[in-house]
């Protein structure tokens, strides 16, 4: 049963209360909006995380378009190029030989040459059935100097099989070789930022005296074909699972997945996993949990009943930051999110709050465009869509975890919400910029 | 090698091109994509996105519909959803998967206007053509369904024609040229379609003479000379001296010989206004403009007017009439639309640098500068049809600051 929100306004019912929310179909699918919060990474700021890399995309030009300017937002259009496909080359048949000579006539123009190449191609190739390890053949023989590898801009495959964002973050790593020479590394894979040194994480891993590598490290091209010499690799994201498993078992590495959580035994029963596969002995870890929990404690004093609206950006989890949220007292009223993959905490969350007013929305239905966004009370949100939606400028201006993770994750959680509740931000300027935490010339 | 960009951006894209000429007309746009093309067009190809409600989405086509051909899905969708939000009309537009699919974009859009009983009109942009192309047809397509047919002419009356953020960014220069007209006694029929009223734009039938002040209005202005017997004029006034020559014109319409000649209007003796005496002097003074034709031959024109150089224009997408094909050679299409012979229309990066690698000035949108001779002088021009946002805030108002 649909809930209806502010129908004296002429707004459409979306909205489902958390005792209506269904994991499997939570909303009707359909036409698509974009909200205007574009501070989650694209494949062409992640492609970047390679060092001394040069992006080529090869596409039609409305899909150039937007990649193009996010490099020049970014300020490295100096390292990126594009082959456009027209009518023509769908017609005659010559995709292969565009991209190949497109590729190569790109490369002979750059003064200083690159030490690899991400070449992108599209929903065309795809449906077009383009020889792909024939393109990449012959430019690894043009070029042997150089590295390629095969990246794809094909969102019509984002409902089917990998996303494009999994697989960006699965080729992000295809440029390193595998090496028999192994050391006492640790690789986290996966992710735009780095994670926190204050974090769980990466505190155990330098206390086992285990080097740590990530690619949001590495400066040059050597130091990321390093990250081959390590003997684990990490993930946390749901977004980088596949990626990690398909680049450990190419690279010889043992993969260790760790999904964020915010819930304190699933974040030590993780670390205990970590320490386990490692070799240490977990009982002598300062998780630093009560820590953490004071200041939780702190944020809720300060906010009190402010409302709360968390979306789905801000974290892989946003089921489980609700619940711990909601365990301490938070006022969690609203959850924008589009599918539901935390179906064991909603059920736990259904038990436990159905009594409580809290409702979720799509962030991609077509009324969410046309709804009034204005609240009738302060909100305070988790997220940029969050945000955007409640029209707040009191948010945590955060996409993907921030690179924070277990208990200090919920202390940092807490200190941010502190100050977002405290001071506004101007959320038109801040969310409108591409890729947080990126280089922006706007 | 054609078809590459090393170090220059892309254009926005015909399927942008269609809401952005749509956007304030209350209608529906939607863009037959997967993903991709609705955040690049609001993004970049839409500087009033942020907090309004103009609807425009995408349909967020699958690999399986696409293999499977399943247009229904499509009806259902637009169908569903334009009975929630009700649209004053709806709009579809293709992209390149669609193309390859060979989904009828057009019968699509009458099953949904029969369904439904709004308006719908398919246009068969295909995501490989510039902007001009899709928001030429749209407003095309929007004239045609919403212009009423029998109105009668009103003295010293125009419409403005072609009108988009894509070329006028949002800093005021369609209010100033609007403001311009009115204070000197000509009065706005109605404008296609950026700060446009659309019940003004029912009556565009009534103007004495139209405006057309970017390629993307060419074909509305065709329609509408054909329709009502209404010339056209091509340019944006920059300067005075442009300003007094486009008041004579549209004060004297009935002495316009419109460059296309009406069916019934008979021989045609004069030439399109701010074009035709630079040619007959022209002389390569390489300087070049690099941009739309109208915009930057009205460029070119102020700055022979002001200072007695010939600029040469550099079209770098489509010049806004029906031609597809390559026109670098093509004198009669250029003579059709608002280039002269010695412009040239050229869309690619290494033809471009070509074109002008022994020019002493360069007016160009910034992100042309690593394409142009280290020798040449450069004028920042910024474009928001090739770089966006990224230099909004530094575009200016010309109609108001040319003098």
């Amino acid at each position: 049963m649909l809930r209806s929100v502010n129908e004296e306004h002429g707004n459409v019912a979306i909205g489902k209360s958390l005792k209506e929310i269904n994991a499997d179909a939570p909303f009707d699918t359909g036409l698509e909006y974009g909200c205007p919060a574009r501070g989650a990474w694209n494949i062409v700021h992640t492609g970047f995380l390679v060092p001394e890399c040069h992006e080529v995309f090869v596409c039609a030009a409305n899909c150039l378009r937007g990649v193009v300017l996010t490099a020049a937002e970014m300020g490295t259009i100096g390292q990126f190029s594009t082959v456009t496909i027209k009518e023509n080359n769908v017609l005659d048949g010559d995709m292969e030989e565009l991209l190949i000579d497109g590729v190569t006539s790109i490369i002979k123009k750059l003064k200083k040459k690159p030490r690899a190449v991400l070449v992108y191609t599209s929903c065309i190739h795809h449906f077009m059935a383009l020889d792909l390890s024939h393109c990449y053949k012959t430019l690894r023989k043009r070029f042997p100097k150089i590295k390629f590898t095969d990246c794809y801009m094909n969102p019509i495959m984002r409902k089917s099989g990998m996303t494009p964002d999994e697989l960006m973050r699965r080729q992000l790593y295809s440029l390193i070789d595998k090496t028999d020479k192994k050391d006492n590394g640790i690789n986290i894979l996966g992710n735009n930022y780095a994670t926190d040194e204050s974090s769980d994480l990466v505190r155990l891993i330098r206390e086992s005296k285990y080097k740590l590598r990530d690619i949001t490290y590495c400066k040059t091209f050597d130091e990321y074909e390093e990250m081959g010499k390590s003997k684990f690799n990490i993930a946390y994201l749901g977004v980088a699972k596949r990626g990690l498993y398909d680049i450990s078992k190419k690279l010889e590495q043992e993969a260790i997945f760790l999904p964020i959580s915010y819930e304190p035994d699933t974040i030590k029963e993780l670390m205990k996993t970590l320490a386990d596969k490692i070799g240490v002995d977990i009982t002598k870890f300062d998780f630093k949990d009560k820590e953490a929990l004071a200041k939780l404690e702190e944020a809720k004093k300060l906010i009190g009943d402010t409302a709360i609206a968390i979306d789905y950006t801000f974290t892989p989890a946003p089921l489980s930051l609700a619940k711990l949220l909601l365990d301490h007292g938070f006022n969690v009223k609203k959850i924008y999110i589009d599918s539901i993959g935390e179906k064991d905490i909603l059920e736990e969350l259904k038990n436990k709050y159905s009594d409580r007013d809290i409702m979720f929305y799509p962030t991609v239905n077509v009324a969410m465009r046309k709804n009034d966004r204005e609240q009738s009370e302060k909100y305070l949100a988790l997220g940029q869509k969050a945000a955007y939606f409640t029209d707040t400028n009191y948010f945590v201006n955060e996409v993907e975890c921030g690179g924070h993770y277990g208990f200090d994750g919920i202390k940092k959680l807490a200190e941010n919400m502190i100050e977002a509740n405290a001071k506004e931000k101007d959320a038109s300027t801040l969310i409108q910029k591409k890729g947080l935490g990126c280089n922006c010339l706007l | 090698m054609r078809q590459i960009q090393t170090f220059t951006s892309t254009y926005t894209a015909d399927v942008s091109g269609v809401p952005s000429a749509l956007y304030e007309l209350g209608g529906m746009s939607i863009m037959h994509d997967a993903s991709g093309c609705n955040s690049t067009y609001n993004t970049h190809d839409e500087p009033r996105w942020y907090g309004s409600k103009s609807m425009v989405f995408i349909t967020g086509l699958s690999e399986m519909e696409a293999i499977m051909g399943d247009d229904q899905k499509l009806v259902n969708d637009i169908i569903k959803a334009a009975k929630e939000l009700k649209p004053r009309f709806v709009a579809i537009a293709g992209t390149p998967i669609p193309m390859i699919t060979g989904c009828d974009i057009e019968a699509n859009a009458r099953v949904i206007e029969s369904e439904t009983g709004i308006p719908a009109f398919g246009i068969n942009t295909n995501g490989m053509h510039s902007y001009v192309e899709g928001a030429g047809e749209a407003l095309l397509h929007y004239a045609k369904a919403f212009a009423k047919k029998n109105v009668s002419k009103k003295p010293k009356s125009v419409n403005i024609l072609g009108a988009t953020p894509i070329d006028f960014s949002v800093n005021g220069q369609i209010e100033s040229l609007k403001k311009f007209l009115e204070s000197n006694g000509i009065k706005v029929i109605s404008n296609f379609a950026l700060g446009c009223d659309i019940d003004e734009m029912a009556n565009a039938g009534e103007a004495t003479v139209n405006l057309v002040v970017s390629s993307v209005g060419i074909k509305v202005a065709e329609y509408l000379q054909n329709e009502f017997d209404t010339p056209y004029i091509v340019g944006v006034p920059y300067g005075d001296k442009m300003k007094q020559d486009l008041l004579n014109l549209i004060v004297g319409a009935d002495a316009i010989r419109p460059h296309i000649v009406p069916k019934n209007v008979g021989a045609s003796t004069a030439s399109p206004l701010f074009l035709s005496d630079i040619g007959k002097s022209a002389k390569n003074e390489k300087i070049y403009i690099i941009g739309e034709s109208v915009t930057s031959k009205s460029l070119a024109k102020y700055i022979y007017y002001k200072y007695g150089h010939v600029a040469k224009v550099i079209s770098a997408v489509e010049l806004g009439n029906t031609y597809h094909g390559d026109v670098v050679k093509d004198l009669k299409v250029r003579e059709n639309v608002a280039l002269e012979k010695f412009d040239l229309h050229i869309e690619d990066e290494d033809n471009i640098a070509e074109a002008i690698k022994d020019a002493k000035m360069v007016i160009a949108d910034p992100l042309y500068k690593p394409i142009v001779p280290a020798k040449a002088v450069f004028v920042n021009h910024p474009h928001e049809g090739f770089s966006g946002r990224l230099f909004r805030k530094n575009i200016v108002n010309l109609v108001d600051e040319l003098i």
